[in-house]
């Protein structure tokens, strides 16, 4: 039995008048990549967030790590080893490069290393580390804010849709970097639109409709029966590539 | 990355984009060339340019708290002026203890009661800030007219509580002799005070920048005035910045009225609600949250007001809100607006 770093169960979250997960169950296997799909609204992003503690569950449980996080602050949460790429991105636009980075290192200092992979991965970090990170272009900003939650070594990082807006070249970069990321064997839960990436990407793989899990298996056995996609998502994966 | 990568590029800003983002640290300058050549007297300019810097001054030493507390918080403080007048209130009681070295001769010991009277001020402000963050604003978050009601209450009974402890009656705050009096730079005379407010001001802005720019608390306010939500995400908790920021602002108010009642050396309950006027001005005129914009606003409503009380008396008072309703016009953000995460 695969050793569950992330375990939601039955976690329903309502965001004012508004019931969007409405029993959410899903589990992420430590190591690896995760992906969760969806149409628009099924609640993928409003899944992270309630992770993140962003929304507060108002039922459920959310187990990392062991001990249980939901209704924890999200600092807590964070701290407890949980970094946050949101679908805006979240970029500090008033900062610098550098100073987004220096942030995102909670700790206290950059470890200089690390730093150096992450340059090497993501080259525009190095490029304008002075410059402003409102400046930057929708991928250069996508790879801060990837960088950033990989600046110091998390248990999990959450991603929501990295290819979002992006051209297909910064797409091709971007998978590149979270494969490189992949090795490293830290577990990340990605939500994502775009198959081909997803299908680079992820081990396994949720499908999100109406708020609820209604799919959950291996990436290879979704990618490799288009009855399946057809069944879950309405219509083949494959027009997405 | 591998053959994948994309080459980033350096892009120079073009001219008119630097013309854009620079433009508003031109005005202060035009409008002291345009004040000149309106007044005509190279004298007269000069005093009226030196009051309006320290009034600008003043005044932005008060606004600075208030703009960074909206924009980090989203909090709109009609209460900021009960931290004015008390601050004014401290101010006058601890110089009025040391008034052996109010009165002395002596231009250390007069600078050291004024110094001894703001570390007061700002100290019990600062506290006074703390509970007034906690009891009156904390269960208000999120709710702006909720805020505004409450804390034109919590104004209101600060008002009361200075008529108790203080009296209701106006109070004369002299200032120390070596900070009476002018200085005569050939035909002009500058007051010693308003050279010593112009200096305080710039000390004070100079070290926001710094701080705010070169600490970690300062990138983590400027990022929360961006985005809360993140730098919480990140792993920080923004309700101990918001306080300790509430408190920063209520102390800065504080040594405004301090600065302030030295200035009109006539200290009053309602003289931090009636100069709330200009810092709300101030405040909207450099854009919510920015201290850059804050601090040039302040410098044109100082300016104007003081060319515009020699040059068209009657016409003075709503001057600052014709420079506003100008700047809107121009800019409707205001000069420096703060980009906020939606």
């Amino acid at each position: 039995m695969a050793d569950i770093l992330l375990r939601l169960a039955g976690v329903h979250t309502h965001i004012g008048p508004y019931h969007i997960l409405q029993g959410v169950d899903l589990e992420v296997p430590r190591g690896g990549v995760s992906v969760l799909l969806g149409r628009n609204g099924a609640g993928k992003s409003t899944t992270l967030r309630s992770i993140m503690g962003l929304w507060t569950p108002s039922e459920g449980e959310i187990h990392f790590d062991g001990a249980r996080i939901d209704g924890q602050s999200t600092p807590a949460i964070s701290r407890a080893g949980i970094a946050y790429v949101p679908e805006n991105m979240g970029i500090f636009s008033d900062l610098t490069v550098g100073e987004n980075m220096t942030l995102a290192a909670a700790s206290g200092k950059m470890d200089p290393q690390r730093l150096s992979w992450i340059k090497e991965l993501f080259p525009p970090i190095a490029t304008f580390w002075d410059r402003p990170a409102g400046t930057l272009s929708g991928g250069q900003k996508q790879m801060l804010s990837v960088s950033r939650a990989i600046i110091e070594p998390r248990k999990l990082i959450l991603i929501d849709e990295p290819s979002k807006g992006l051209a297909p070249a910064i797409i091709r970069a971007m998978t590149d970097a979270l494969r490189q990321l992949k090795e490293t064997e830290t577990t990340i839960l990605l939500v994502e639109q775009n198959f081909q990436m997803a299908k680079s990407l992820g081990d396994t793989v949720a499908v999100m409709d109406d708020g609820r899990i209604v799919h959950a298996g291996t990436m290879a056995e979704l990618a490799a029966d288009s009855d399946l996609q057809e069944r879950l998502m309405g219509l083949s994966l494959e027009v997405h590539q | 990355m591998s053959s994948t990568a994309i080459r980033p590029k350096l892009v120079a800003a073009s001219p008119a984009e630097r013309l854009k983002s620079a433009a508003p640290l031109l005005l202060a300058p035009v409008l002291a060339g345009l004040g000149f050549a309106a007044i005509g007297d190279g004298a007269t300019w000069l005093t009226l340019t030196v009051a309006g810097l320290a009034m600008g001054l003043m005044i932005f030493i008060m606004a600075s708290g208030l703009t960074v507390v909206f924009g980090l918080m989203d909090v709109i403080n009609f209460g900021h002026g009960a931290f004015v007048s008390v601050g004014a209130f401290v101010g006058f009681t601890v110089l009025a203890w040391l008034a052996g070295w109010t009165q002395s001769p002596v231009v250390m010991l007069n600078l050291l009661a004024v110094f001894l009277a703001i570390l007061a001020s700002m100290a019990v402000t600062g506290g006074i800030g703390l509970m007034f963050e906690r009891v009156i604003v904390a269960p208000v978050y999120g709710h702006h007219l909720k805020q505004i009601l409450v804390t034109m209450g919590g104004l209101i009974v600060a008002q009361q509580l200075i008529h108790v402890i203080w009296g209701p009656d106006a109070i004369h705050l002299s200032r120390p002799p070596s900070l009476q009096g002018a200085v005569i730079f050939g035909e002009a005379a500058i007051e010693k005070y308003r050279l010593f407010a112009v200096a305080v001001g710039l000390v004070l802005f100079v070290g926001m920048r710094h701080v705010l720019r070169s600490t970690r608390i300062g990138l983590l306010v400027r990022a929360g005035v961006e985005n809360g939500e993140m730098v919480e995400a990140l792993g920080y908790r923004i309700r101990r910045l918001f306080l300790l920021v509430f408190m920063a602002g209520s102390a800065l108010a504080g040594l405004g009225g301090v600065m302030w009642g030295l200035y009109q050396e006539t200290i009053t309950a309602h003289m931090g609600s009636e100069i709330m006027v200009l810092v709300f001005v101030v405040v909207i005129i450099g854009g919510l949250g920015s201290i850059e914009g804050c601090f040039i606003g302040a410098l044109l409503v100082g300016l104007l007001s003081n060319y515009m009380a020699f040059l068209a008396p009657k016409v003075a008072l709503v001057s600052t809100i014709a420079l506003m309703v100008g700047v809107l016009m121009w800019r409707p953000q205001g000069l420096y607006p703060v980009v906020k995460a939606k």
